[in-house]
C-alpha cells in the first residue's frame, strides 16, 4: 500500500526516546494556529510512496536507532493509520520502538489497529477547553480526551506534549488545568512542554500563506522551565 | 641484549626482553581499565602555575601575529639549541625545540627558499650564515625540481595535484618513541649496528648500499639524541626506571623528531597504555598516586602543545590553523578481546579539562563496538564539551594493521615501527572531470595537461560518453600522480631523510605510498547530474567550458541515496585500481585517502564551474563529506552515504566531518551523551572510518569570527584535526561556517 509522505528525517532526538527516525506523513484535518508544518497539511498526489520503500529506508537505519526507535508524525499521522500499520509490521522482526506523535483527533478501527502495533504515543492536547480548541485548532477537544482515554484503557504509554504560545495558553493557570486534566492517567509517563517558535515563518511565506500568530513572540526559556516545574 | 633487571623489576617478561618488542610488553602487563571517569583529578599547583606561563606565551604569541620569534640565526638540529626551559622549577618533563618557549627554528633541508619565505612572512630575514652554509647545499626541494617533468610542473601549477611534499619534510612518519622508554638509547643503538653487521654480509647491491648509509644515519642520530638529553643533564642511554622518566624519555624522541624535521604531520603514536603500565607499577611501589599521574600526562601535554613548525602563508592556506598532527591514538581493543583502556587513556582526555580543550595533541579515540560502555561515554561527553576529539574505527583497522598501530597525521593507520608512509598529498578530481570534458585543456589557465583530443560538444552531455572520457583521464592522471610521488620520495630520502625518526623504527621497514583525492562529494553529484539530470556545456571565447546548465533533480550524495552513492564509491575503486598499476618508489603498497584538511576551499579556488551547480571558485566539500545543504534526508542518512565508501579502496582514510546544534543531540546531557553513543556505533558498525564531531551552533562560530578575543580557546574539528577557531583565515572560516549543520527537525 501507498502512503502519503513528506519526508523522512533520518535522525530526530525529541520525538521520543533515543535516537529516532522520524517520518513526517502527510495530510492534517486540524488547522492549528502556531502549526510550524503548514507543508504537510495537504496530500500531494505525488508523495505517494510504498510501505516497503518507507520500511526499507527505516531499516538502514537501525544500527543507529535500535536503542532509540521510529516516531510516526505528520501531518496527521492517523490519517493514514492503515498506511503506518504496514510500515510498521514491516519493521516488525527489528524490533523496533514505535512512538506515534499525534493530537488524537482520530480514533477509527484503523488507528485502533495501529495503535496494537506502537509503543508510545506522543499525545498533543494543544487546549483545554472545547472553546480554546475550537478557536485556535479547529478541531474537537473531546475527540483528543477520548483518545487519551482509550489510551489509559489500552494501557499504551504515552507522552504528554504541548506547545506554550505567548497569549494563547502560557499562564500559569492554563497549565493547571492542564495538569488537573491529565491527572488521573497512569500511562502518561512524562509531560514535555514545548516552546512556540517562530522559524516556520519563512514557511509560511514560501507557500504565501498568512501566519495567523504573525507577530506573536517565542516562548521565554525561563518562563517555560517555570510552567514546566508546575506540571510536572 | 641486555637484561636490565633494575629497570625492568616488576614487569612481567616475555619475548620483549629478548627482541625489540614494545606490543609485546604492553600485552604482558598492561590492565584494561572498564571503570568510568570518577577517579580523575584536577591540575596540581605546579600544573596551574605551569599553564599559567605557557598561557601568557600564547597570548605572546597571538598577540605578534601568530609567530613568537624565529631563531633566524640557527639550523635546527637535535644538538643546535642549549638547554631551555619554560618554567624550570614547575617543569616535570623538559625540552624545548629552540633556546626559547615557542620560537620557531629554520629547517631549510626540505628548501631554503620555503625557509626564506616563511620567516619573511613573519617580518624576519634568514641569517646570511644560514643562506651561505646553504649556498652549497642540494636541499630536497632542490633534487625534486631537477627531475620533475614539464608535465608534472604543469600539473602542480594548476592545483590538479595540490599540496605535494616537495618543499618541506614530508611527515606522517611516527617514530616508536616508547622504545627509548623501554630499552634506552644504548640497546637501540646496538640492535641497529647489529642489522647493519648483518647487511654488511649480504651483496652491496644499490638497495643494500643505501639501506647501510642509512643505518649510519640512524646510529649516528640516536647519539645526538642521548647528547641532546644529556644537554639536560639526563641521561637515557638505559632503560626509564619509572613513569616521569618513561614519559620524559619518550618525550625527547618525539622532540628529537621535531627538531630535525618539520614534517607535515608528526604524530606521537599510542603511547597511553605504555605509559599506563608504568604508572600502575610507580602507584604499587607507593612512589605515585592519581594526582601524580595527572599531573605527569597533564605536563606531558603541555609540551606537545608547545611543539611549533615555520610555515609559509601558502602552506597555511592547505593545512589552516597552524597544526602539527600531534595524534595519539586512544582506547581501541586488543586482538585478544580485552579492550587497551586504560586510566591512562581517560587521563589525556581529561587534559582537555585541566588545560582547557585545545586542538593538541590531535587526540583520536580508535572506537569499537566493544569498548567498554562507560569510556563510550566519557567520551561523547568530551566531544559534546569540547569539539576537540575525533574517532576512528578500530574494527576495521585492527584486522589490518593489528593492535599496535597508531594514526599518522588525521586518518592513516600504520603499525608503530614498523611501518612507514610516503605522503603524497591529493588530486583535483573535479578538476580532471573538466580536463577530461575539454580534452585536455585545463579549464583556468588553457594550458595542455594530459593527451589531447577534441572537447565534447554543445549538446547535452551523455553519462556513458562522459565516464568514457574521464576513465581514461584517471587512468593518465593515476601515472603521472605515481610518477610525481616517486620523485618526490627518492629526493627526500635522498637529501632529508628522517633519521631520528627511522631509528625508531625496525631496521626491515614496511612502506605504503599514501595518494590522496579531494572534491568526491562534488564529482560524484557532477556525474550524477549528467546521468539523471540534462546538463549542457557553456563554452568561452577560448572554446574551453566554463560553465554548464543543468535541468531537472538528480540525486546527490549524502542522502543514503544508492544511486548517488554507487557512483562515489565505484570512482574510488577506480582509482585505487589505476594507481596500483603503476610501479612505487621501494616497491610501497598503494594507499588512498579521501581528506582534504582545509584544502577544499584553496581546491574550489582553483576549480572551475561543476556540473553540479557549483560556481568556479566555490569551496569543495572537505574530505568525504557530502556538499553542504545538499544532505535533505537528516544526519543519519548522510552518515551512511559516507559509510559506503570501502576502507579497503581507502586504506589511508575516509575522513568526515559531522557538525550537529546541541539541541539536536537530546534535550539534556545525559541524553546527549547517549545518543552520541549510538550514533557512533551505528556508524562504524557499518564499516564507516572516520568521523569528527563538532557539537555547536553555528551562530557561536558567526559570533567568534567577529569576536575573536571573547573565544580564544574555542577549538572546532575540521578535517581529520581539529583547530582554534581564530587561526584560521577568515575565509576557511566562512567555509567552516557555510557547512551543514545539522538541526533539529
Amino acid at each position: 500500500m501507498k502512503g502519503y509522505v513528506h519526508s523522512l528525517q533520518s535522525m530526530g532526538t525529541v520525538d521520543g526516546p533515543g535516537v529516532r527516525a522520524v517520518l513526517f506523513t502527510e495530510g492534517c484535518p486540524l488547522r492549528c494556529a502556531y502549526c510550524h508544518n503548514p507543508d504537510t497539511w495537504e496530500m500531494k498526489e505525488e508523495n505517494l510512496v510504498s510501505a516497503e520503500e518507507i520500511a526499507e529506508k527505516i531499516i538502514r537505519l537501525y544500527p543507529y536507532i535500535k536503542n532509540g526507535g521510529v516516531t510516526f508524525s505528520g501531518g496527521e499521522p492517523c490519517m493514514q493509520s492503515e498506511f503506518l500499520y504496514e510500515v510498521a509490521v514491516l519493521l516488525k522482526d527489528k524490533n523496533l520502538h514505535i512512538a506515534l506523535d499525534t493530537s488524537g483527533c482520530i480514533l477509527d478501527e484503523s488507528t485502533k489497529k495501529l495503535l496494537t502495533v506502537t509503543d508510545m504515543v506522543l499525545l498533543d492536547i494543544k487546549m483545554t477547553s472545547e472553546e480554546d480548541y475550537k478557536k485556535y485548532i479547529g478541531g474537537s477537544f473531546g475527540k483528543t480526551i477520548k483518545f487519551l482515554a482509550y489510551l489509559e484503557k489500552e494501557g499504551i504509554e504515552t507522552w504528554i506534549r504541548h506547545v506554550v504560545v505567548p497569549g494563547i495558553n502560557d499562564t500559569e493557570e492554563d497549565i493547571k488545568k492542564l495538569r488537573k486534566l491529565i491527572s488521573d492517567y497512569t500511562c502518561i509517563t512524562k509531560k514535555e512542554l514545548l516552546p512556540f517558535r517562530t522559524l516556520c515563518l519563512e514557511k509560511y511565506e514560501n507557500m504565501g500563506i498568512d501566519f495567523p500568530l504573525k507577530g506573536t513572540p517565542q516562548t521565554d526559556k525561563e518562563k517555560l522551565n517555570k510552567l514546566q516545574k508546575i506540571i510536572q | 641484549m641486555e637484561n636490565f633487571t633494575k629497570e625492568w623489576n616488576g614487569f612481567i617478561e616475555g619475548k620483549w626482553c629478548k627482541e625489540i618488542n614494545v606490543r609485546d610488553f604492553i600485552q604482558k602487563n598492561y590492565h584494561p581499565y572498564i571503570g568510568d571517569e570518577s577517579f580523575l583529578k584536577e591540575p596540581t599547583e605546579k600544573t596551574k602555575r605551569l599553564y599559567g606561563a605557557l598561557e601568557e606565551k600564547l597570548r605572546e604569541e597571538k598577540e605578534k601575529g601568530g609567530v613568537i620569534g624565529i631563531d633566524t640565526g640557527t639550523v635546527s638540529s637535535l644538538m643546535n639549541y642549549p638547554a631551555a626551559y619554560l618554567k624550570k622549577e614547575d617543569e616535570l618533563i623538559v625540552g624545548l625545540q629552540t633556546g626559547a618557549p615557542l620560537v620557531r627554528s629554520v629547517n631549510p633541508f626540505g628548501g631554503i627558499r620555503m625557509a626564506r619565505s616563511a620567516c619573511r612572512a613573519y617580518g624576519y630575514e634568514l641569517s646570511e650564515k644560514i643562506e651561505r652554509e646553504f649556498l652549497y647545499k642540494t636541499t630536497h626541494n632542490d633534487g625534486v625540481f631537477r627531475v620533475y617533468t614539464d608535465s608534472m610542473r604543469a600539473m602542480r601549477h594548476t592545483g590538479i595535484l595540490t599540496g605535494l611534499p616537495d618543499a618541506y619534510g614530508r611527515g606522517r612518519i611516527i617514530g616508536d618513541y616508547r622504545r627509548i622508554a623501554l630499552y634506552g638509547i644504548d640497546a637501540l643503538i646496538e640492535e641497529k649496528q647489529k642489522d647493519k653487521r648483518e647487511l654488511g654480509r649480504k651483496r652491496m647491491t644499490e638497495e643494500n648500499i643505501r639501506l647501510s648509509e642509512e643505518l649510519f644515519k640512524q646510529i649516528d642520530f640516536l647519539g645526538k639524541l642521548k647528547d641532546m638529553a644529556g644537554l639536560y643533564g639526563i641521561d637515557i642511554s638505559r632503560p626509564a626506571n619509572n613513569a616521569r622518566e618513561a614519559v620524559q624519555w619518550l618525550y625527547f624522541g618525539y622532540l628529537a623528531a621535531n627538531k630535525e624535521q618539520n614534517g607535515a604531520a608528526m604524530s606521537l603514536g599510542r603511547t597511553g597504555t605504555f605509559i599506563d603500565i608504568y604508572i600502575e607499577r610507580d602507584m604499587r611501589n607507593g612512589i605515585l598516586d592519581e594526582k601524580g599521574a595527572q599531573e605527569l600526562i597533564d605536563q606531558f601535554v603541555m609540551k606537545l602543545r608547545m611543539i611549533r613548525q615555520l610555515r609559509t602563508p601558502e602552506y597555511n592556506e592547505l593545512f589552516g590553523g597552524d597544526p602539527m598532527w600531534i595524534t595519539e591514538a586512544v582506547g581501541g581493543m586488543g586482538k585478544d578481546g580485552r579492550t587497551l583502556v586504560t586510566k591512562t587513556a581517560f587521563r589525556f582526555l581529561h587534559t582537555l579539562y585541566n588545560l582547557g580543550s585545545a586542538p593538541e595533541p590531535n587526540l583520536t579515540v580508535l572506537w569499537s563496538e566493544k569498548l567498554p560502555e562507560d569510556f563510550k561515554r566519557y567520551c561523547a561527553k568530551v566531544s559534546i564539551e569540547t569539539d576537540s576529539i575525533q574517532y576512528e574505527n578500530d574494527d576495521i583497522m585492527r584486522p589490518a594493521y593489528g593492535d599496535d598501530y597508531a594514526i599518522a597525521c588525521c586518518v592513516s593507520a600504520m603499525r608503530i615501527g614498523k611501518q612507514m608512509q610516503f605522503f603524497g598529498a591529493r588530486c583535483n578530481l573535479p578538476k580532471v572531470l573538466l580536463l577530461a570534458l575539454n580534452g585536455g585543456k585545463e579549464e583556468k589557465y588553457g594550458m595542455e595537461i594530459g593527451p589531447q583530443m577534441e572537447a565534447v560538444d554543445e549538446g547535452v552531455l551523455d553519462y556513458e560518453a562522459v565516464r568514457k572520457r574521464l576513465d581514461y583521464y584517471l587512468s593518465w592522471l593515476a601515472g603521472e600522480y605515481v610518477d610525481t610521488m616517486n620523485v618526490i620520495h627518492f629526493m627526500h630520502d635522498k637529501y632529508a631523510y628522517e633519521k631520528t625518526q627511522l631509528a625508531l623504527h625496525d631496521t626491515d621497514v614496511d612502506r605504503v605510498m599514501a595518494f590522496g583525492m579531494a572534491g568526491i562529494s562534488v564529482i560524484t553529484d557532477s556525474l550524477s547530474a549528467i546521468k539523471y539530470a540534462k546538463v549542457r556545456p557553456v563554452f568561452d571565447e577560448r572554446g574551453i567550458i566554463c560553465d554548464f546548465i543543468t535541468e531537472g533533480d538528480f540525486p546527490t550524495y549524502g542522502n543514503d541515496d544508492e544511486r548517488a552513492d554507487e557512483i562515489a564509491k565505484e570512482l574510488l575503486d577506480r582509482f585505487i585500481t589505476e594507481l596500483r598499476k603503476n610501479p612505487t618508489y621501494k616497491n610501497a603498497t598503494h594507499t588512498l585517502s579521501v581528506l582534504t584538511i582545509t584544502s577544499n576551499v584553496v581546491y574550489g579556488q582553483k576549480t572551475g564551474s561543476t556540473p553540479d551547480g557549483r560556481k568556479a571558485g566555490e569551496p569543495f566539500a572537505p574530505g568525504a563529506n557530502p556538499m553542504h545543504n545538499r544532505e535533505k534526508n537528516g544526519a543519519l542518512a548522510s552518515l551512511n552515504s559516507v559509510a559506503k565508501l570501502k576502507y579497503d579502496s581507502c586504506r589511508d582514510g575516509i575522513s568526515n566531518t559531522f557538525s550537529i546544534v546541541p539541541d539536536a543531540l537530546g534535550k539534556n546531557d545525559e541524553e546527549r551523551k547517549n545518543n552520541l553513543v549510538s550514533i557512533l556505533d551505528g556508524y562504524f558498525v557499518q564499516n564507516a572510518h572516520h568521523i569528527n564531531v563538532n557539537v555547536l551552533d553555528r551562530q557561536k562560530l558567526v559570533d567568534a569570527m567577529e569576536n575573536p578575543d571573547l573565544y580564544p580557546n574555542l577549538t572546532i574539528r575540521v578535517s581529520g584535526y581539529a583547530v582554534n577557531f581564530h587561526k584560521l583565515s577568515k575565509q576557511q572560516q566562512k567555509e567552516v561556517i557555510s557547512r551543514t549543520f545539522h538541526e533539529r527537525v
